[in-house]
């Protein structure tokens, strides 16, 4: 960060510290600031003793290889890269870094397994394959759960109440269409692409990969999986879990590396299907390199949400679906509502009702049960949060963060909101993908949609408000792929997901979701 | 398409004609012949020639680039000169058109589907109603009488099945999600917005309606390049839009070059998807490239041929589905 950029952050905080190291320094400013500005002050009645997770029945490896073809294979390129946990900076384990001639193999077995069993084999043998999957997961849960947020950071009441349901969930849900696939497309039939490569992101690492790999299997493709460099344990888990259920050797192949390896994925001839879930500048580099080849694709890319809050709204209730639309797995997620529309009549009392409840929020170890707010991915994701929250103050928007003590050890945001944030500023129009909100008014519905649709993505959006016929006037020209009416962030493996506009193409999920990993016939 | 067929097709820009075949084909059916003093034939009334313009906003507009390709025609039937001049579409014709495209597609979006079916219908009517003119114009393009004709007949026909189907894909790509918990959750379809279509060459009538039907059935507006091989059934295709109570600016159709004017389309950032019906692989890869720059959905096809008149193939509800988006929303259960 340049010296110009802190001192200009100096003065939002009330001092000249810096902004890019948000440790004590930062976070008692904050609380400076906090105190002034809150109703409630709670003092010491709201702290828990500790009430971690216990995790000495967790075994993981010192190093993991690549899954390719049923087998555990060094990589050709020779070489590992450590995963650490982000909240405490310990290493956890180290990976291979897979190659282009790793990629080469894996997409070669993927290749073979979809000629010799995968595409030959009636659905309905695919469904039981895909069932045992499910079933392991529901086994395995809360291990995976602790592993989940140890190596990403996000608190265990999470991970285990939302992620591995989910994951389990998403492959239950397909299983079942595995043999039923003639119904879903009514009047066309269909047939399997081939080898799909995946390439998933860090924030939802084993729920991101159960919503490629289910729908993929269970319209007959194989699968060549590629997890993000931060949170490569459970994906690599999962693969113990898919060598258990006895696939045929090379269904499922799960290579690790950084970009290079995606890249390596995604340009390879003998993919069909590029399924790619992570940052919009990523995707359409994906998309361009994609040009000419007749692979098929499939993005899920950034968002910038609205979420629309009426003043006829349950205010209470839309104030906790500001918390979880926002401040939910850090902020780490696509479809947060990360710019929070409010109807200004209420404004005063919606800003303080938030304050209020940030209060109450629990920002630390994610093993705590009583963690609300975990850390961030990783040091690169700290530091681009940092730097958009310092555009913001820089750009004249006024910051509140939640007082609470962070961390010494490991990379830590206190849950953030701007107001008097401009349209045009990089706080309202870029995805920040940490707890920062950006806090804007309206005065109609015209208003509030105008400022909603303003933007090139489009995956989601929230509507609070007790009128059910203003839900729908808004649902309808909402330019989202996902609406929520009063009530946030909620997922399902029959519920199709996916966005407008530069939020990406193809959903995942429900009857919608199996089109991407298709063939059909007119 | 046969060999023989694509031979017989006429060649573009080429400027001779021949004067005397030019003034005895130029003779009305119901006009008496006249001959000078040299013996040259010529009409006692003089026709009215057309002038063939692009279709853009509702409206019959040249070029702004002022450019023109020449189009010959097979000996005619009497309405047109052998050799019309139709407009050279530019880049900045194909931002005017989706300009006007972008005005229109939401106020037709958001008409009833029933009344789009209506207009759809319409349109099938117009289109029966001009089965000579339009078979005329194919056929002047090189094709048989009987092979004009058929084509039509399908055209007309496809439009009924899109008309039938405006009030319909809804109910059968819709679905209500059973979700886990206390909320009701339904996913609905919704159009894309603005979607370019590279029309195909052949067969120029049947695969232009084929493309366009379809697509603005779904709620989107289109901006076309109508094939270069016979603009000039496009333009009368148009002139049937023109009365069917469509809404100008849904379909915008320019006649012009594709390899000219599709890249511009594609790197037009209000334009959210395209269709391209192309062999030219190159150009297909220059627009899908061009196309990622604001995350274009870009369909990409070799023309069908033959097969675009096989009902199983050239129509169906998965034309329909390719250029319509998801919208999934959810609300909560309880008292």
């Amino acid at each position: 960060m340049s010296e110009e950029m802190s001192k200009l952050a100096g003065p939002a905080l009330g001092d000249g510290t810096s902004e890019a190291l948000p440790r004590r320094g930062l976070h008692q400013d904050a609380l400076v600031a906090t105190t002034r500005s809150t109703a409630l002050e709670f003092g010491k009645a709201w702290e828990y003793a500790p009430a971690p997770e216990a995790s000495d029945h967790v075994k993981i490896a010192l190093r993991y290889e690549l899954f390719i073809g049923g087998k555990w294979q060094p990589p050709r390129s020779g070489k590992y890269f450590s995963t650490e946990s982000p909240s405490t900076e310990v290493k956890l384990s180290e990976v291979a870094d897979a190659g282009a001639e790793d990629v080469d193999l894996a997409v070669r077995a993927a290749r073979h397994a979809f000629d010799k069993y995968w595409s030959r084999m009636r659905g309905a043998e695919r469904a039981k394959y895909i069932f045992r999957i499910a079933r392991a997961l529901q086994e395995k849960a809360r291990e995976l759960a602790i592993v989940e947020s140890m190596d990403g950071g996000k608190p265990i009441k999470e991970s285990r109440d939302v992620d591995l349901p989910l994951a389990a969930a998403h492959f239950f849900y397909h299983a079942g269409w595995a043999d039923k696939l003639e119904y879903a497309f009514q009047g066309r039939r269909s047939r399997p692409l081939g080898v799909a490569g995946q390439i998933i992101p860090w924030n939802f690492p084993l729920l991101m990969a159960a919503w490629k790999i289910a729908p993929a299997l269970a319209c007959g493709n194989t699968v060549v999986l590629k997890p993000a460099e931060t949170t490569p344990l459970t994906a690599l888990l999962l693969a113990r879990i898919i060598e258990e259920a006895e696939l045929p050797p090379g269904v499922v192949n799960v290579i690790t590396g950084a970009g290079a390896t995606g890249a390596a994925l995604a340009a390879h001839p003998g993919v069909d299907k590029i399924a790619f879930t992570g940052s919009t500048e990523v995707g359409k580099r994906i998309q361009k390199a994609a040009a000419g080849t007749k692979k098929r694709l499939t993005l899920e890319l950034g968002g910038k949400a609205a979420n629309i809050i009426f003043a006829d709204a349950p205010i209470d209730q839309a104030v906790e679906g500001i918390v979880s639309a926002i401040y939910f797995n850090q902020g780490h997620v696509c479809c947060a509502g990360s710019r929070l529309l409010v109807e200004e009549s209420v404004y005063d009392l919606v800003v303080r009702k938030l304050k209020d409840r940030m209060a109450t929020l629990r920002l630390g170890d994610p093993l705590d049960k009583n963690t609300d707010v975990g850390a961030i991915n990783s040091r690169m994701q700290l530091d681009k949060i940092n730097e958009l929250v310092l555009s913001g103050s820089r750009e004249g928007a006024e910051r509140f963060s939640m007082a609470c003590d962070l961390p010494s050890k490991g990379y830590w945001f206190a849950p953030t909101f701007f107001t008097n944030v401009a349209q045009s500023s990089r706080i309202a129009r870029e995805e920040i993908f940490g707890p920062v909100l950006a806090v804007q008014t309206f005065r109609t519905p015209d208003e509030a949609l105008e400022k909603a649709n303003n933007t090139m993505y489009g995956l989601s959006a929230g509507v609070w408000t007790d009128k059910g016929a203003k839900i729908f006037w808004m649902g309808q020209r909402l330019k989202a792929g996902v609406v929520w009416g009063n009530t946030y962030n909620k997922f399902d493996p029959s519920s199709p997901f996916g966005g407008f506009k530069e939020s990406g193409f193809g959903r995942e999920g429900g009857r919608q979701g199996l089109a991407g990993y298709v063939e059909l016939d007119g | 398409m046969t060999k023989a067929k694509k031979d017989a097709a006429p060649k573009t820009l080429r400027t001779e004609v021949k004067e005397e075949a030019a003034s005895v084909t130029g003779l009305p059916s119901n006009g008496t012949l006249v001959h000078d003093r040299a013996g040259r034939a010529f009409a006692s009334r003089v026709r009215v020639n057309k002038a063939y313009k692009m279709y853009v906003g509702g409206a019959f507009v040249r070029s702004e680039s002022g450019r023109y390709t020449q189009v010959l025609g097979e000996p005619d039937l009497g309405a047109d000169p052998r050799t019309v001049n139709v407009p050279r579409g530019s880049r900045k014709d194909a931002r005017d058109a989706v300009l006007v495209a972008k005005n229109a597609q939401e106020p037709w979006a958001s008409r009833t589907a029933y009344n789009r079916g209506q207009i759809l219908y319409r349109l099938a009517e117009v289109l029966e109603s001009r089965r000579a003119e339009l078979a005329q114009s194919i056929v002047r393009a090189g094709s048989s009488k009987a092979e004009a004709e058929r084509e039509v007949d399908c055209t007309v026909d496809r439009a009924v099945y899109y008309a039938g189907f405006a009030d319909k894909f809804q109910a059968l790509l819709a679905s209500s999600n059973p979700v886990s918990g206390p909320h009701f959750g339904f996913s609905v379809p919704e159009a894309l917005g603005i979607v370019g279509i590279l029309a195909p060459e052949r067969p120029a009538l049947l695969g232009l309606v084929s493309t366009i039907l379809p697509v603005i059935c779904g709620g989107n507006s289109v901006v076309v390049i109508a094939g270069e091989h016979d603009p000039r059934t496009a333009i009368v295709f148009c002139e049937c839009l023109a009365t069917s109570d469509l809404p100008g600016g849904v379909v915008n159709v320019l006649t012009g070059q594709a390899k000219e004017i599709a890249p511009h389309i594609a790197k037009h950032r209000e334009v959210i998807a395209m269709d391209l019906w192309t062999e030219d692989a190159a150009l297909t890869a220059a627009c899908e490239k061009d196309g990622s720059a604001n995350v274009k959905r870009i369909k990409a096809h070799v023309p069908l041929g033959e097969d675009i008149y096989n009902e199983a193939r050239g129509q169906g509800i998965g034309w329909i589905e390719r250029f319509l988006e998801t919208k999934t929303i959810w609300h909560p259960v309880g008292v």
